[in-house]
């Protein structure tokens, strides 16, 4: 393994523990503004809906819509059995299933 | 039997069981990885340094591609720097449950902050009865299993058949459940919403993941105005336990 290479890696570790570790460091210690808190109570709702939605209707390099994708409409009745059971774990085994079936279908 | 077992015990157990759809994602995935790497000309020793160093599965798969194409070290590490810098929402997002804690073990932690653990995390803390040690399982089991799988990937990888039983899916669905899960109120519904549409429009036209922080900040921002009016008013849950 050359040199520059471990170099090239622990400068990537670097600058991506940076931005994981100062608000754990330094957030936890002083208490926050009121509206602070409301704003990061709903950053994991649209972080999770920023992330998920553009894995569900666009593909390619560059990225383009579409709304045909297995991934799609798959999301559908994936979404009602979490909204129902509640069980994540259940939800992941029946996306796959979904999924998988939809590959061999399609 | 009914043996008292210790609190470590206790929440290594639960941290584990919390953890595997992670696992069960992280798995094809990191086999994935270590394939291309491997095909890319790196050793599995390098495949290794990698993946403990910066545990980062879209920023390893950019910059194995940039190092094969042969990009200035400076490009590759602004752009994992940029790729990666969608956690500083995350952790701060969990900070407000980790207020006094310890340093070191934050530190630690911090880590291992992944999008697929901190929605795992995140949401055991939303149900109550979660607590730092526990998250830190669930951390770092997800951390060894990707360790593990990418390091399988460069040696066999192209043995195992790749998509087999929809595990593709496993992500995207772990995903689509810990959303549904946050949907507790008109709010925060509203603000997923507005996330989602705006990060799909601007993941169109800007190529990378920058279309992620911007969304998220927007609908928030959208969210936190519009939570002033009536309509939004104790209507919340959410907030309450967290103000």
């Amino acid at each position: 393994m050359p040199e520059a290479y471990l170099s090239i890696v622990v400068a990537m570790g670097l600058v991506t523990y940076i931005p994981r570790w100062l608000p754990l460091f330094f957030l936890t210690k002083y208490s926050l503004a009121g509206w602070f808190k409301a704003w990061l109570a709903l950053i994991p709702g649209a972080i999770l809906s920023a992330l998920l939605l553009p894995s569900l209707v666009t593909v390619g390099e560059p990225r383009h819509l579409d709304f045909m994708r297995p991934e799609l409409w798959v999301a559908i009745p994936t979404f009602a059995f979490a909204w129902t059971t509640k069980s994540l774990g259940g939800t992941v085994v029946v996306g796959m299933g979904l999924y998988w079936m939809a590959d061999k279908l399609i | 039997m009914s043996q008292v077992k210790s609190p470590f015990a206790r929440n290594l157990k639960q941290g584990v069981r919390a953890a595997w759809p992670i696992c069960l994602g992280y798995i094809p995935i990191g086999l994935a990885f270590g394939v291309l790497a491997q095909k890319a000309g790196m050793s599995w020793i390098s495949i290794a340094v990698m993946s403990v160093i910066v545990f980062a599965g879209s920023a390893q798969f950019i910059a194995v591609s940039m190092l094969a194409s042969g990009a200035a070290a400076m490009a590759i590490i602004v752009t994992t720097f940029f790729v990666n810098l969608r956690h500083v929402l995350m952790s701060s997002a969990l900070s407000v449950w980790l207020q006094n804690e310890h340093r070191g073990k934050l530190s630690a932690f911090a880590f291992t902050v992944t999008d697929e653990s901190f929605a795992v995390n995140y949401t055991r803390f939303l149900n109550g009865n979660w607590d730092l040690q526990r998250s830190q399982v669930v951390n770092y089991t997800a951390y060894f299993t990707w360790i593990f799988s990418t390091v399988t990937g460069g040696f066999c990888g192209h043995y195992i058949p790749a998509h087999s039983f929809g595990i593709d899916y496993a992500l995207i669905a772990m995903f689509i459940c810990l959303l549904s899960f946050q949907l507790t109120n008109r709010l925060v519904i509203l603000t997923a919403v507005v996330a989602g549409l705006v990060s799909v429009i601007l993941s169109v036209y800007i190529a990378g993941n920058s279309h992620v922080i911007l969304a998220s900040v927007f609908a928030a921002t959208v969210g936190v105005g519009l939570g002033r009016l009536r309509y939004f008013k104790n209507k919340t849950d959410i907030e309450e336990k967290e103000l």
